[in-house]
Parts: structure tokens; C-alpha cells; sequence
């Protein structure tokens, strides 16, 4: 899905903009469907958004970063969402992002050399009760130890691998 | 007829909820078995998910815990093919559940959330239709003030007061928002509420909606909660569809339609006036009030803001009557409150309690107590903006003004159980950590304020504190509450002198002795092997980095605490459990 800007905007984020009418607040929605289309917001889409809205380029840039959800780097295959809430904070989420960054050798918000994974660390996934847990993609996995973690990251890294 | 309902929110999702769901699928579809699957949100105890209920008309339900497809064999073979109870995986829920009562979880775990249908026959919309056809919208607002509701979102300002306000201004629109933002780091009610039963959400907003006279109502919610995104989206195009949302609702001309606002993650825009900011397509920073919203709030129309769960609160007290919910709870804080119970405890999920309950009943009748068995050492309210209770307050009952009064906040129900494995410096340090990087920058002290307190706070936990950090933490953090803009800020130090109140010899093991009692800071502990429990494989030596490991191979292996660094890496490659810290 990732596509280098000034290629042409994928269908779903052309549709929002064919169908802005002056609607007041929708520089958010159109921020979002650009990242969904391309997985970041590339400069293309800033200068899209800017043009149709009449909107000058450094306030969407100013919404954009002020957000943690806007990216403007593109991202990896699999995406990490480590929980740092208080319930996984006082079960240990300090040791499994040690281990996360020990095994893939990143830092937060990085994304691996060979492009696999973008590691995160997020405030809360609420599920509280399965801490400490992490987000891979859409699936969460939870009572993570040091061992679970380095097997899941490594059946990952082998499965992207092979395709 | 036998019905098989799975527990599928994020928790029960998250446990394995879907392969469950599957295998019961499949072993349905093996033929005949005069059964039935369905599916349901978040029945209360996600630390037993993947949970399983087995109903049966005349008979009283019985649960099964941590339900996985091969236990889900075995149930089906047992109870649903031959009706003998699988009494192995039965999970108790009597215990916890007796204690409890449930207006705003009324539906959840019981209904399909995604079935209108299930809704309407446990009552749904017949608040609203009772509002709209028998009462005046001042009629709805006195309910509302009567019964004592007050808000769930945090500050808990009286809820009838609210609309009152907002039903006095005049304008050609008006709106009503429904936070769902929650940010709060260890809490989770509201989002247990959206995905089980989003209609009593709705209908809530309808009735405030006419009780003000709105005519547009915004869903805010965070884009971390896709499933409670999923299920509303739903739900608001289901009750579109029958006319519980629309341009004629039940035939009186009231006009209400609903739409949902994805937050972007930033924790500030919880705040009402930066939510409005960040709903109008900008940065999400907060404004000075007055003018309050229920004046000037979105577009500059009057906006009446409101919480996930006092929304879902409303529409049984419109049924029920404000006396039936003034009968519960304490002078000042009347019906109930979810808590999210985690960190470490038994039984942690979500719980509906009576206002006016202790926390000690809360931890231990319900919770079943801490996670290792022993008491607990405080319990954590309020979040980011809350503080730490401990234990020799346990008797404090849930009420706003009593747990304010211990330093702590009610807050949106985050109740995180701590131990003695907890260092409060550390707690202290990790919510500073998380406001420090949630703050919008506007104010100064909020901004630049809060760095320097987490710097000292670092430090302390780095065994480099120095005696005169104990006065600048609290002259710090009372700077900050006076003179920050919003309740990011105002609160922000809470957590810090909280446990300044109340576990100073914490903090001062930490400074003066240069040792963490809860061993949980890493510069102030010591690595050691138990040679009983070292198989000798030498994954930790071949980890450590600095060579502060020595042993052969199949023999226990020692650490040289003068060489050591105290990373603590040897102790996440281990698999055997053998090195301590002390
Ligand atoms: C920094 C900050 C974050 C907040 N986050 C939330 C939130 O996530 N959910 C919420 O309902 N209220 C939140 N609030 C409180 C809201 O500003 C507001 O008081 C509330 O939504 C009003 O609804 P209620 O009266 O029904 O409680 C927050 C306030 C502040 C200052």
C-alpha cells in the first residue's frame, strides 16, 4: 500500500477530496484518509489537502504534528504498538520494550533496516488486564514475557521473510 | 435450547476471543445440536477471557473461564451435546458479581451489540420515546438534576446544572458531544461501554439532545479503539434506519442525528475545549472559559459536553425515575461508578460499584485481593491527573469529595492496585513522564514545568537524588497547578505529591540509603544468580555486555556486582528464572 509521493493519490483519498464542498473541520478526515491510503502523509497529499481547502501548507503541517497519530515517514510492514499504560507499566513493559529493542535493534518510533517492523510505544491499549501487552498489526497479544515476545517477533520476521 | 454467547470486546479479542468463536462455529455446524452461538461485548472479568456463557431457559447460566478452542472441545461435548455441566472449566462469577450493580453495564455481556434487536427488547429506546411523548424537555433536565447524576469524565460537575445552562442559551444549532476520548493511561470503562452496548449511548445523547434543544450530536473517539469505532458505526446507522435517530424521531418532530469525530491521539483533546478545537479541524489546544461551551462551544454554538458513561446512565434514570437512583450511593455522589480494576490484582476487569463502597470492599470482595496475595500497597485513581491512596486509607468509601480529599481524584474510573513489587517513585515518575509529553505547550509551567520535575524525578530514580529535591519537586508541582490553563496541567503534579504525602520513606530510601525497597529502579538494585535454579546454559553470559558474567557451561554461573551495570538484560534472556534482584 505505501507509495512514494508524486505518485498518483490512491482512489480513496481522491474521493474525499472530489467530495469536499467547504464543509468547516475536515482537514483531520482528509489528513486521515491520506495516511490510510499511503500508510504516512506524504508531502504530495500536504500540498493536495492545502490546494482543495485553501488551507495554507504550514497549518496543516502544524495539525499534522501537533497529533501523534500523523506520520510523515512511511512505515513498515508490521507494525508494533507496545503498551506503556500504568497496568502494563507496574507488570513490566520497561522489560519487554527492552527486549522489543534488543531484538529488532530500534528505537521507538524507528523503523527496522529491512523494513519489516515500526516499533511504537503507545499510552494505553486498554486491555488492561492482559498486561503487559503489545498490538502487532490489528492483533493484540498480552502477558507477554521476554520469551513470548522474542518467538512472536522472530515468527514475524520468518513469515515476511518467505513472502 | 441451549445459547452459546461469547465474550468478544478488545479483552476477550485479544485472549483468543475469535478462534473460540470459531471452533464453536464449526462444531455447531457438525449438525443438529439444538444450540445457538452469539456473540457479545465485555462481560466484566477480562482477566478470565476468553470467557464463555452457556444459557439455557429455566436454568441459571453458567460461565466458563479461559475458554480456549481445545477446552471449547470438551463444553461442547459435555454441556452443549449432553447437557452435563463441564464442571472443570466453570468459572465462578457468583462471588464477584453479587457485589455489584449495574445500570451503566446493564446490557453489557448480556446483549449482541451489533443486534438492534437485543437492545429494544430489554427496554432500549423507551426512555426516549417516554421522554419525547410524555414529558417537556424541562421535565427531562429536573430527572436528570433530581437524581443526582454528576459527570463521569473526571470533574464530576452535576450533570442536570450542565443542561441547564445549555438549554438557555438560544440559538439555531446546538450541539451535544459525547467524549470518548479516554486517555487515561489504565482505564478503560468507556470503551467497554462502546463496544457492548453503544445504543444506550445514543439514546443517552438523544434525550440530552432534546432536553437542550440540540440538533446535532459528535461521538469524539479515540482512533486507538477500533472496535468501539466498528460497533458504533453500526449502531448509528441501525438506529438511523428504524427512526431512533433522524429527522421525525417517534413521529414529534424532534430532529437529532449523530456523527463520529476520530480523535488523532493527542490526551489533551479530552479536555472540552481543545476537543472543540480538534472537532473544528485544529491543533487541539485548550482555550481560557469563560465562555464556557454550553455558550460558545463548537462553531460558536452552544455545546453541551458529556461523558461515555453519564450519557449511558441517562436513559435508565428517565425510566426508572430519580428516586430509584438517589437511592444509591452517599450525600453527595449518588448511583454508581465503573471501575477499569488492573495492575496487581486477582481479579481485574471492569466493575460497577454503588457509590459509597470502600475501596478495601472494592479491592477485596471484588478484585479477590492483590495478585500474589498479600495486601496492597496503594491504589492508583485518577490517572494522570489522579494520585495514590494507600492502604491505611482503604476505608475510604467511593464518593467525589472523600477521595478528593485524600489527594487523589474519582477521575473516569482508572483503579491501578499496586504492591509492595511497586515503587512509588516510579509510579510518581511514570505518569510525570506521560503528562510531560501529553502537555499542548501552551502554558509555561505546564510545558517546561513538568520537564524539569521529571528530570529530578529521573534522577532520584537513578540513585543521583540530592536532599534539596524534595522541596523543589513540591514547589515546583504547586506552580504548576496554579498557574496552568486547563486541567492538564492543574493536576499534573498530583501523582508526584501524592505519594510525597504519603510514602516519603520511599523517597527518601531512594535519596539518602541509594536503595529502591520495591526493587524495582534498576540503578539501585543488585544482580545475583540462584545457583539451585542456574542450569548453567549461558545465554546470560553470552548477553551481558560487559563481561560481568562468569561460569561454565552446565555449572552455575556467578555476577560480579563491581563489573556489573545493572541493565538487567540477563534477566530477560534467562528461562529458567534464576537471577534475583536484591
Ligand atoms: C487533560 C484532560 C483530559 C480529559 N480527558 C477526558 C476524557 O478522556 N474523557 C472524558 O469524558 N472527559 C475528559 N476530560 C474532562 C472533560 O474536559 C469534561 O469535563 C467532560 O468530558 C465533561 O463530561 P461529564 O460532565 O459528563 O463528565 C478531560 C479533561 C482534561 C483537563
Amino acid at each position: 500500500m505505501i507509495q512514494e509521493s508524486g505518485q498518483p493519490a490512491p482512489a480513496a483519498f481522491e474521493k474525499m477530496l472530489w467530495q469536499y464542498r467547504g464543509e468547516p473541520g475536515m482537514i483531520i478526515p482528509l489528513l486521515q484518509a491520506a495516511q490510510e491510503s499511503y500508510g504516512y502523509v506524504p508531502p504530495a497529499a500536504i500540498e493536495r489537502i492545502a490546494s482543495v481547502t485553501g488551507t495554507p501548507e504550514a497549518e496543516i503541517c502544524g495539525v499534522i504534528t501537533f497529533y501523534k497519530q500523523f506520520r510523515l515517514k512511511p512505515l513498515g510492514k508490521h507494525v508494533i504498538r507496545l503498551c506503556k499504560g500504568t497496568a502494563c507499566h507496574v507488570v513490566g513493559a520497561e522489560t519487554v520494550g527492552q527486549v522489543i529493542e534488543d531484538e529488532l535493534k530500534v528505537v521507538p518510533d524507528e523503523t527496522t533496516e529491512d523494513g519489516i517492523f515500526t516499533y511504537m510505544v503507545v499510552a494505553c491499549l486498554g486491555c488492561c488486564s492482559l498486561a503487559p501487552a503489545m498490538m502487532i498489526d490489528e492483533q493484540t497479544y498480552g502477558r507477554l514475557t521476554p520469551q513470548t515476545i522474542r518467538k512472536l517477533l522472530r515468527q514475524y520476521r520468518r513469515d515476511a521473510q518467505k513472502m | 435450547m441451549r445459547e452459546i454467547v461469547i465474550g468478544m470486546g478488545s479483552c476477550g479479542l485479544a485472549a483468543g476471543g475469535q478462534k473460540v468463536y470459531q471452533r464453536f462455529e464449526e462444531l455447531l455446524g457438525s449438525g443438529d445440536h439444538g444450540a445457538s452461538l452469539k456473540k457479545t461485548g465485555c462481560i466484566g472479568m477480562c482477566h478470565a477471557e476468553v470467557l464463555v456463557e452457556v444459557r439455557e431457559e429455566g436454568t441459571e447460566s453458567v460461565f466458563y473461564g479461559n475458554v480456549t478452542p481445545e477446552k471449547a472441545d470438551a463444553i461442547f461435548e459435555s454441556h452443549v451435546k449432553n447437557g452435563k455441566i463441564a464442571a472443570e472449566f466453570v468459572f465462578d462469577a457468583a462471588a464477584s458479581g453479587a457485589q455489584q450493580k449495574r445500570i451503566v453495564l446493564r446490557n453489557s455481556g448480556v446483549i449482541d451489540p451489533d443486534n438492534l434487536d437485543e437492545y429494544l427488547a430489554r427496554q432500549g429506546y423507551k426512555a426516549l420515546e417516554k421522554a419525547l411523548t410524555s414529558m417537556t424537555r424541562e421535565e427531562v433536565v429536573a430527572t436528570v438534576a433530581d437524581a443526582g447524576l454528576r459527570g463521569r469524565g473526571g470533574a464530576g460537575f452535576p450533570t442536570g446544572t450542565k443542561w441547564k445552562f445549555a438549554a438557555g442559551y438560544r440559538d439555531e444549532h446546538k450541539y451535544i458531544i459525547c467524549n470518548a476520548d479516554e486517555g487515561d493511561p489504565g482505564a478503560f470503562m468507556d470503551r467497554s461501554v462502546l463496544e457492548s452496548d453503544p445504543h444506550s449511548v445514543l439514546e443517552g445523547m438523544a434525550i440530552a439532545a432534546y432536553a437542550i434543544g440540540a440538533d446535532a450530536g459528535y461521538i469524539y473517539v479515540r482512533a486507538e479503539y477500533p472496535e468501539a469505532i466498528k460497533h458504533l458505526k453500526h449502531a448509528i446507522a441501525e438506529a438511523t434506519a428504524r427512526g431512533f435517530l433522524g429527522d421525525d424521531i417517534f413521529g414529534k418532530g424532534f430532529k437529532f442525528n449523530i456523527r463520529l469525530k476520530e480523535g488523532a491521539g493527542a490526551f489533551v483533546c479530552g479536555e472540552e475545549t481543545a476537543l472543540i478545537a480538534s472537532i473544528e479541524g485544529k491543533r487541539g489546544m485548550p482555550r481560557v472559559r469563560p465562555p464556557f461551551p454550553v455558550e460558545s462551544g463548537l462553531w460558536g454554538h452552544p455545546t453541551c459536553i458529556n461523558n461515555v458513561e453519564t450519557l449511558a446512565n441517562v436513559a435508565w434514570i428517565i425510566l426508572n425515575g430519580a428516586a430509584a437512583f438517589k437511592a444509591l450511593g452517599t450525600e453527595g455522589s449518588k448511583g454508581t461508578k465503573v471501575f477499569a480494576l488492573a495492575g496487581k490484582i486477582k481479579n481485574g476487569g471492569l466493575v460497577e460499584v454503588p457509590m459509597g463502597m470502600t475501596l478495601n470492599d472494592v479491592i477485596y470482595k471484588i478484585g479477590g485481593g492483590t495478585t500474589l496475595g498479600g495486601p496492597f500497597k496503594a491504589v492508583q485513581m485518577g490517572g494522570p491527573s489522579g494520585g495514590c491512596i494507600p492502604a491505611s486509607l482503604g476505608e475510604t468509601p467511593v464518593d467525589y469529595e472523600q477521595i478528593t480529599a485524600t489527594g487523589a481524584i474519582m477521575g473516569s474510573g482508572g483503579m491501578v492496585v499496586m504492591d509492595e513489587t511497586t515503587c512509588m517513585v516510579d509510579v510518581a515518575r511514570f505518569f510525570l513522564s506521560f503528562t510531560q509529553n501529553e502537555s499542548c505547550g501552551k502554558c509555561t509551567f505546564c510545558r517546561i514545568g513538568t520537564k524539569r520535575m521529571l528530570e529530578i524525578l529521573q534522577r532520584i530514580c537513578e540513585g543521583k537524588g540530592k536532599e534539596e529535591d524534595i522541596g523543589l519537586l513540591r514547589e515546583l508541582g504547586e506552580q504548576i497547578k496554579s498557574s496552568s490553563l486547563c486541567g492538564l496541567g492543574q493536576s499534573a503534579p498530583n501523582p508526584v505529591l501524592t505519594t510525597l504525602r504519603y510514602f516519603m520513606d520511599e523517597y527518601t530510601a531512594h535519596i539518602h540509603d541509594k536503595k529502591c525497597p520495591a526493587k524495582s529502579c534498576l540503578a539501585l538494585v543488585e544482580f545475583a544468580i540462584d545457583a539451585g535454579k542456574c542450569i548453567g546454559c549461558g545465554l546470560c553470559l553470552s548477553s551481558c555486555a560487559v563481561g560481568a558474567i562468569t561460569g561454565e557451561k552446565k555449572k552455575p554461573h556467578a555476577i560480579d556486582a563491581g563489573k556489573c551495570v545493572r541493565c538487567g538484560k540477563c534477566m530477560t534472556v534467562c528461562n529458567v528464572n534464576a537471577i534475583e534482584k536484591r
